[in-house]
């Protein structure tokens, strides 16, 4: 039987008009992406507080930084590739630095849209994003935890960075589940390794380490959905625990890899493998199949783990 | 973020940078023109300002041996009109953080001590912090940054991103169906960046009669005219063509600067083409391109406080006679 899945956007739609009823200052800012940012309903719904400035990212997010220094809550809304590496100095200096109250919703991010190619991929946010002071950056796992995330956003007075995919996932937490910026989620218990995953990757650690139990060990499965601030207290006890870590993520090794690693080196030096993309831009293929291709299948995952013991 | 202090009033945090030299004398905070002055007073008071704010800016780039004084002196006359006559803003607004305050960003923030000192003129920052220009850990950066002076609205210094900032300002104050105004006060070297023209066109298409975007047309960049760089003209076309109602004016000359402030556009942004000079009205300073980021010897300064010097006796002179 195949667990249903979900696309991550529709809960993002769903959550970011619920927070616009809830409060009048929630507005959108999008570059032409209303319909790949799942917006039409909310367009209809909020005609006045939908904010298309077309396909003009700079602009985008700079207006968004003037909408939140007039008391707005703006939710800008983008493919992240071009809302990350096009308007990379918007977000440094508009929206960081400014301290300007802007969610920045990165739509499809990742290799989400696959076979498009590289340039369609923005696998470097998490790195990029995560050397900017004051940025919050979140990889929602599921669809509960996508909502719960806008809904966070929306009341919290601070910049974010956060990402919606529209690869299909599992729903992956259990009932009653509330999300904690800044806190890794233990989705299973183990002390032969640590999987820490964060947002389409979790599910497929899930997988691994039920691969691994047929083996007869237990790892312990660290869903990590804010890259920034870094739960670094649960690194390193999974260091402390558990036999070596592996980091999974749908971006380059530099980014949820690299936090980890750098708190590992600096804390708690313990054998590490990262799980993601590497130096080079990638190869034609679905989402799915360059995942598994960089070693991110259920079997790849389990076949690192493996290795470090 | 702290409360501003008495001491410390203008800035965001407690700090405690070393002090540059003091200047020759301490400026004069003239403080936004009072209720009810006529024109030929309001301008008078504005004029006083101008020359209040070049006679401190000049010391302080000598003093700090830094700064951007060419570009600072051809928008003074904007900095003091807008903050100490157009625009509905107060030391006590900015304070309070009043949502309804007119907002001013400035774009070409390169030319951050010139506001800085206009900020001081106007009462909106302690005259004391000007002596911490880019001194470690000061307030006042070489940029301005608006969670280190509460007067300033975004922090800038990257080319092409005050008038995209001031789009959005404007557009959440139509939704909040509030009269203010935004300004943002470019410079026309800077109009090369593209992200300008995605601001222009966004802000014509949405028909933004609350934007006014001054364009100080002083010819000059970093290191060239702008003609002989990357052409702008013809710039009032291009505007018109983007939506924008335009003005041009003298820049330098508060009479002509002040109406054309003063009025919102009608149905669309107004650009205003501020036609200055660089270094304005300093001689040797004056439409030089040296004098981008050049620091001026003690000499020099000596030179230019004559000269403002002499433009302050006019006014004082033409006010005992009234």
């Amino acid at each position: 039987m195949t667990a249903q899945t979900f696309d991550c956007r529709n809960a993002w739609a769903e959550a970011v008009a619920e927070a616009a009823r809830a409060d009048e200052r929630v507005v959108v800012v999008v570059n032409d992406s209303v319909g790949s940012s799942k917006l039409n309903a909310f367009v209809d719904e909020f005609p006045e507080r939908s904010i298309n400035v077309g396909i003009a990212e700079q602009n985008m997010v700079g207006v968004g930084a003037g909408l939140a220094n007039g008391g707005k809550i703006p939710f800008v809304s983008a493919a992240g590739c071009f809302l990350s590496a096009r308007a990379m100095e918007q977000i440094k200096a508009d929206v960081a630095y400014s301290e300007h109250n802007v969610k920045l919703i990165a739509q499809s991010p990742g290799v989400a849209y696959g076979d498009l190619g590289p340039t369609h991929h923005s696998i470097e946010d998490f790195a990029w994003m995560r050397t900017i002071p004051g940025l919050t950056v979140v990889a929602p796992v599921d669809p509960v935890e996508t909502a719960q995330v806008i809904a966070w956003a929306a009341g919290h007075e601070g910049p974010a960075y956060i990402r919606v995919s529209r690869m299909a996932v599992p729903a992956v937490y259990p009932e009653g589940y509330q999300f904690v910026p800044g806190r890794a989620v233990t989705l299973r218990e183990g002390t032969a390794a640590t999987i820490i995953a964060t947002g389409t990757t979790v599910s497929r650690a899930l997988a691994a380490a039920d691969l691994l139990a047929a083996d007869g060990g237990e790892v312990r499965v660290l869903a990590m959905p804010t890259i920034k601030p870094l739960d670094e207290a649960a690194v390193v006890a999974a260091a402390a625990e558990t036999g070596g870590i592996v980091t999974v993520e749908e971006a380059l090794v530099t980014g949820l890899g690299g936090a980890v690693a750098e708190v590992l080196a600096e804390q708690h030096p313990a054998p590490l493998r990262r799980i993601g993309f590497r130096d080079e831009f990638a190869v034609t293929g679905t989402a799915e199949w360059l995942l598994d291709r960089v070693g991110a299948s259920p079997e790849g995952i389990a076949a690192t783990v493996r290795e470090l013991a | 973020m702290t409360a501003p202090t008495t001491i410390h009033h203008g800035l965001r945090h407690e700090v405690d940078p070393p002090l540059l030299a003091a200047p020759d004398r301490e400026i004069r905070v003239l403080g936004r023109v009072p209720e009810g002055a006529s024109d030929a007073e309001t301008e008078h008071h504005l004029q006083l300002a101008a020359t209040e704010v070049r006679r401190r800016a000049i010391q302080t780039v000598g003093a700090a041996k830094a700064g951007h004084l060419g570009g600072e002196f051809s928008i003074t006359d904007t900095l003091v009109t807008l903050y100490l006559d157009v625009m509905n803003i107060s030391p006590e607004q900015v304070d309070a953080g009043d949502p309804e305050r007119d907002r001013l960003i400035l774009s070409k923030g390169h030319a951050a001590n010139a506001l800085y000192t206009a900020l001081a003129v106007g009462g909106y920052l302690h005259p004391e912090a000007l002596r911490t220009f880019l001194q470690s850990e000061s307030m006042l950066n070489g940029h301005p940054a608006r969670n280190k002076i509460a007067a300033v609205e975004a922090n800038t210094g990257p080319l092409g991103h005050g008038l995209p900032i001031a789009v959005g300002t404007a557009i959440a104050a139509v939704l909040d169906g509030s009269a203010r105004r935004t300004f943002v006060l470019l410079g026309d070297g800077e109009l090369q960046e593209g992200s300008n023209w995605e601001a222009f066109m966004t802000a014509g298409h949405r028909r933004l009669s609350n934007l006014t975007a001054v364009i100080d047309r002083n010819r000059l960049q970093q290191g060239a005219r702008v003609a002989d760089t990357n052409d702008l003209e013809p710039l009032a076309d291009k505007l018109v063509a983007f939506g924008w109602e335009v003005r041009e004016v003298d820049g330098n000359d508060i009479a002509a600067l002040r109406p054309a402030l003063r009025a919102p556009g009608s149905d669309r942004p107004v650009a205003i083409i501020a036609h200055t000079d660089k270094g304005f009205p300093v001689s040797y300073m004056r439409d030089n391109v040296a004098w981008h980021h050049k620091v001026p010897t003690a000499e020099q300064v000596g030179i230019a406080l004559a000269e403002l010097d002499g433009i302050l006796g006019r006014l004082e002179a033409k006010e005992s006679n009234s």
